[in-house]
């Protein structure tokens, strides 16, 4: 019987992924791979994309994880993890292995929107029987804050820094969760660690599915997004509740909210609290705020559109 | 720190989990305080704890592990308390 989603029941598991990892103090990554780990029924094969999550849960002998994981590389996560996923099938069949295993892959958003996209794409393609989790905290962290495809449009980074001229990243963000939509897999979800309760049955329905499964989870970095170190639960609350990242999934083509605030935010609640939005709220830079919140607007007028059953 | 030849070949760790012997509570400059008092057991706290340092028995919170804790202060800004008051607060180290 599969443990109810309760965290009294949820405390009594034991933790997948243990203490004693190097990730920074109030990071989001380690709370969403926790998450995750914990709404699984199923016995665990991991993958790990290059990232902040691989290098601080595996240093030299030690690893933070009690599941088998594997890190190739930066591009490779979902290659690598639809080749086990493949050796594990051929097993099952000639009876060597009796067990119901489920694979996943974890990537950052460097890891998946950019230089893992491809080996993503692929194994989507190929439907693999696997889930990827991508956990989105808007740029490099890991290796300095370089701007990626997730970053916000005005973010400042340290490769799209404010100066006199150009006010932090100029190009819109990538929306990827649409992108693995567009590939016609059975499941595809964006979710927050805020929302545990929404994110765990989200993980439970992409584990459940057979066939691939995409997730993508906001993921605060205060290093990154120059912010307190105790608000990470905090930012990504205001993140779904600003519908800046609106919970949502697409379940066979069938689009749904999980979550519509009640009352909209105005995205200011969201910018504020973070250093690399500074800039934005200096006088003379309100067009970049503006700009921002009719991103977001726009969004979220076109994902009410598509979601069919709740309106 | 062992040597290059005592090493498992392939760069492979057999001992799953095996980070808890590398204590991250040094990292800390203000530490979790916990009133049993005030708490609700809601263990808000030990599901957003990035370190898994929230201590559980039988679904009730027990208290703080030391040992892994780095001091974010994730729990105690997430603690929904009792009346008003918080069952978590942060303290600074050496107060």
């Amino acid at each position: 019987m599969a443990t109810p989603l309760k965290l009294k029941e949820l405390s009594k598991k034991p933790d997948l992924l243990t203490h004693g990892h190097r990730m920074c103090a109030g990071c989001g990554a380690p709370i969403v791979v926790k998450m995750v780990l914990m709404a699984s029924e199923y016995p665990l094969v991991a993958s790990n994309a290059t990232g902040c999550l691989e290098v601080s849960t595996c240093i030299s002998e030690y690893t933070a994880w009690k599941i088998p994981w594997i890190h190739s590389a930066f591009e490779n996560a979902a290659a690598t993890i639809s080749g086990v996923e493949t050796m594990y099938r051929a097993w099952k069949k000639k009876g060597k292995i009796t067990e119901k295993v489920k694979f996943i892959a974890f990537g950052g958003d460097g890891g998946t929107y950019d230089i893992g996209f491809q080996s993503l794409s692929g194994a989507m393609e190929r439907g693999h029987d696997m889930v990827y989790i991508c956990y989105d905290n808007g740029a490099y962290m890991n290796t300095g804050i370089q701007r990626s495809s997730a970053t916000p449009r005005g973010a400042d980074t340290t490769t799209s820094p404010v100066g006199s001229v150009v006010l932090g990243k100029i190009q819109r963000r990538k929306d990827l969760t649409r992108i693995m939509a567009a590939h016609n897999i059975p499941y595809v979800a964006q979710a927050s660690p805020s929302h545990w309760l929404d994110l765990m049955k989200k993980v439970r329905k992409a584990l459940d599915v057979d066939g691939p499964a995409f997730i993508n989870i906001l993921s605060p970095c205060n290093r990154g997004w120059r912010s307190k170190t105790d608000d990470a639960i905090a930012l990504s609350k205001l993140a779904v509740e600003t519908c800046y990242w609106p919970l949502y999934e697409i379940e066979n083509g069938v689009t749904r909210i999980t979550f519509k605030p009640k009352e909209k935010k105005p995205l200011e609640e969201f910018l504020k609290p973070q250093g690399r939005f500074k800039h934005m709220f200096a006088p003379g830079n309100e067009h970049l705020l503006k700009q921002l919140q009719e991103d977001i607007d726009m969004e979220w007028e076109r994902l009410n559109k598509e979601s069919s059953t709740e309106k | 720190m062992k040597k290059w030849n005592e090493l498992v070949p392939g760069a492979i760790i057999l001992d799953a989990g095996n980070a808890v012997q590398f204590k991250t509570g040094s990292w800390r400059a203000f530490r979790p305080q916990w009133t049993e008092e005030n708490c609700i057991h809601c263990l808000f706290c030990w599901i957003y704890c990035p370190d898994m340092a929230v201590k559980t028995e039988d679904g009730k919170m027990t208290g703080f592990d030391y040992d892994y804790c780095k001091g974010c202060g994730i729990c105690a800004r997430e603690c929904p308390g009792k009346k008003g008051k918080k069952a978590i607060v942060m303290v600074e180290e050496g107060k």
